[in-house]
């Protein structure tokens, strides 16, 4: 009896030991130097809504911010593709960063050439993706960047992905993608 | 004279007969056309704003053309000009075009001139097709699922039917001796007992050599054990917490291969990898309701699958039978896995955008984790040990030029290490 013991004591430290992927997290030895006082991020907080990652106050804006004033509708989409222009002259524009940018938030859906044939695309997860040269749209800088910042149609915004400056490399990037299609 | 009449009558009878012909194949292919054909050039054009069976963008169009035919009495050719320059027919004041404009939010259709009658025909009579039972794809699966299933089953009956037999094996060696012993009392047997020489235990207690041999190596091995333990306090490795929504990284970042820094943006370019945001999750499941069958796996059903989009669009707030956000919106309360001690500064764009250091590297093969775990012990040995095995990358940084120059001199080394660059630094972690 006391050897069948001994085999169940044994068996149950093999299984509790083999085990180590744990649902709970390890002890910590003197936690109140691992956790601070303050908030964590993303933690909870004694806010209204009880979540640490508040929304700016209303009206504030970043360092260095530049409004955007065109508005989120077909009227203000077509405002900027008639008005709206690249900033970036020549000199800033770096295709490559543009094209690092590009590949990780667009290349998915539009295809790393911008024809329209991502990944997404190719395993029919998401269809209807327009090739960039697609003449009934005729995208230009201006209407690239109001899709960016606001989404299209089944389009998402990038606005919260990509800052300012990071838009309009993407925008260079992609026309550069529109010229070699439409050769 | 004859002659002369029938000469001038027949080219009248053959024009007559080709226009006739003419009007008949238009009719026959305007009538049909390819569904295979229509269903690219749909998948290609119309979806990424029309579901046959859904509302999206733009409104379904499953038998568009028999629904418009009877409920507003428009024809083919209202389709033609509506498919080619949506906005010219709203602007021309037709009654239907600027009521379903006006429905759907002013959202205006993108214009398709390059699509000819052929095509449309096509793209009409793909979504004229009946809608496929659901059923001849689910067969196969369910199929394969059984016989993979009694696969695994019959494993663990193997696994089972040894286990019983060794358990019974050990009873009837237990039983047999036991009674063989009642035997040999009933029979006044008696059993050698050992004839007098003092036992194997109190020989062994009685060596002082062994005994303290034993003792160091008793003291020794708990030793190890009880060091063993102690430095993994604190350390999450393999934490593996079950989350509110379960996201898997496999079927996002394996099999659809979306980039780590698509949905953790702000590794690139602050302290922290970031938890996306909802809205991130809708830039795609705004038209990804559900999961094809071929996503699901044995552990993890469709509708399990499903239930999980539905849970995150109810923590979004987005009404997916009505294609809008209804401004309720629940925060999701991820289980944080990966935390440093807040005494220990970590900065993601430095490893991420700077070093150019994978994901991967410190995350594990994220891509194949069905239900995230911490892959790396995040201990400050584990940190060190990086630091000094990986070679600072200096190519194309002329931040680093000059000091790489200057300290690579001074180690006589060709490439510096992270270490040596000053990464062991107490107060470059510490402060």
């Amino acid at each position: 009896m006391k050897s069948l013991i001994k085999i169940l004591v044994l068996a149950v430290v093999l299984v509790s030991v083999s085990c180590n992927k744990s649902t709970a997290p390890n002890y910590q030895f003197m936690p109140n130097m691992y956790e601070s006082a303050g908030y964590e991020t993303y933690g909870e907080a004694a806010f209204p809504n009880g979540v640490e990652a508040q929304i700016p106050a209303e009206g504030s804006i970043p360092r260095g911010f530049v409004p955007f004033d065109i508005e989120n509708s077909t009227a203000g989409y077509d405002l900027a593709k008639a008005t709206l222009s690249n900033p970036l002259d020549s000199t800033k524009v770096d295709l490559n960063r543009g094209k690092e940018l590009y590949d990780i938030y667009c290349g998915i859906c539009h295809g790393n050439k911008g024809n329209g044939q991502g990944n997404l695309v190719k395993r029919e997860k998401i269809l209807g993706i327009p090739s960039y040269d697609d003449a009934g749209r005729a995208i230009n800088a201006g209407s690239i960047y109001h899709t960016i910042y606001y989404g299209k149609n089944a389009m998402g915004s990038y606005a919260n992905q990509l800052n300012e400056e990071e838009r309009w490399q993407v925008v260079s990037y992609v026309l550069k993608l529109k010229a070699d299609l439409e050769k | 004279m004859r002659k002369v009449i029938h000469r001038k009558l027949s080219p009248n009878f053959l024009r007559l007969s080709l226009v006739f012909l003419l009007a008949f194949t238009t009719v026959l292919s305007a009538q049909e056309g390819d569904p295979a054909k229509g269903k690219s050039l749909f998948n290609a054009n119309c979806a990424a704003c029309h579901k046959l069976d859904k509302k999206m963008t733009g409104p379904a169009l499953r038998n568009v053309e028999a629904r418009l035919s009877e409920e507003e009495g428009l024809d083919r050719a209202w389709l033609y000009a509506w498919i080619r320059n949506s906005s010219g027919v709203i602007k021309s004041g037709d009654a239907y075009a600027n009521k379903i404009y006006n429905e759907y939010g002013g959202a205006a259709m993108t214009a398709f001139p390059q699509l000819s009658d052929d095509d449309i025909n096509n793209l009409l009579a793909y979504t004229a097709e009946e809608k496929q039972a659901p059923v001849e794809a689910a067969a196969p699966v369910g199929g394969a699922e059984t016989s993979d299933n009694s696969g695994g089953i019959s494993n663990e009956i193997i696994l089972g039917a040894l286990a019983i037999l060794f358990i019974l094996l050990a009873a009837g060696l237990y039983l047999v001796n036991k009674t063989l012993r009642r035997f040999a009392n009933v029979q006044g047997i008696d059993l050698p007992e050992g004839p007098g020489k003092t036992p194997l235990w109190k020989a062994f207690v009685q060596n002082q050599f062994l005994m303290i041999v034993v003792a160091i190596f008793f003291l020794l091995s708990s030793a190890y054990f009880v060091y063993g333990y102690l430095s993994q306090i604190g350390v999450d490795q393999g934490y593996q917490p079950v989350q509110p929504i379960h996201y898997s990284h496999k079927i996002h970042a394996g099999d659809n291969g979306i980039d780590c820094k698509y949905c953790h943006s702000s590794a690139r370019v602050s302290k922290h990898s970031g938890i996306p945001s909802l809205n991130v999750c809708m830039n795609c499941h705004k038209s990804i309701y559900e999961v094809s069958p071929e996503t699901a796996t044995e552990e993890y059903s469709k509708e399990f699958y499903d239930g999980e989009i539905k849970k995150l669009y109810a923590a979004a707030g987005w009404d997916d039978a009505e294609q809008k956000y209804t401004g309720e919106a629940q925060p999701v309360k991820w289980v944080r896995i990966h935390n440093l001690p807040d005494f220990a500064y970590f900065n993601h764009s430095q490893h991420v955008t700077v070093a150019g250091v994978e994901c991967q590297t410190c995350h594990g093969p994220v891509e194949e984790m069905e239900v995230m775990y911490q892959h790396a012990p995040l201990t400050m040995g584990w940190c060190i040990n990086c630091h000094r095995e990986t070679d600072v990358n200096v190519k194309d940084n002329a931040y680093y030029t000059k000091i790489h120059e200057e300290l690579s001199k001074k180690y006589g080394v060709e490439n510096l290490t992270a270490a040596q660059m000053g990464g062991l630094e107490c107060g470059k972690c510490h402060y």
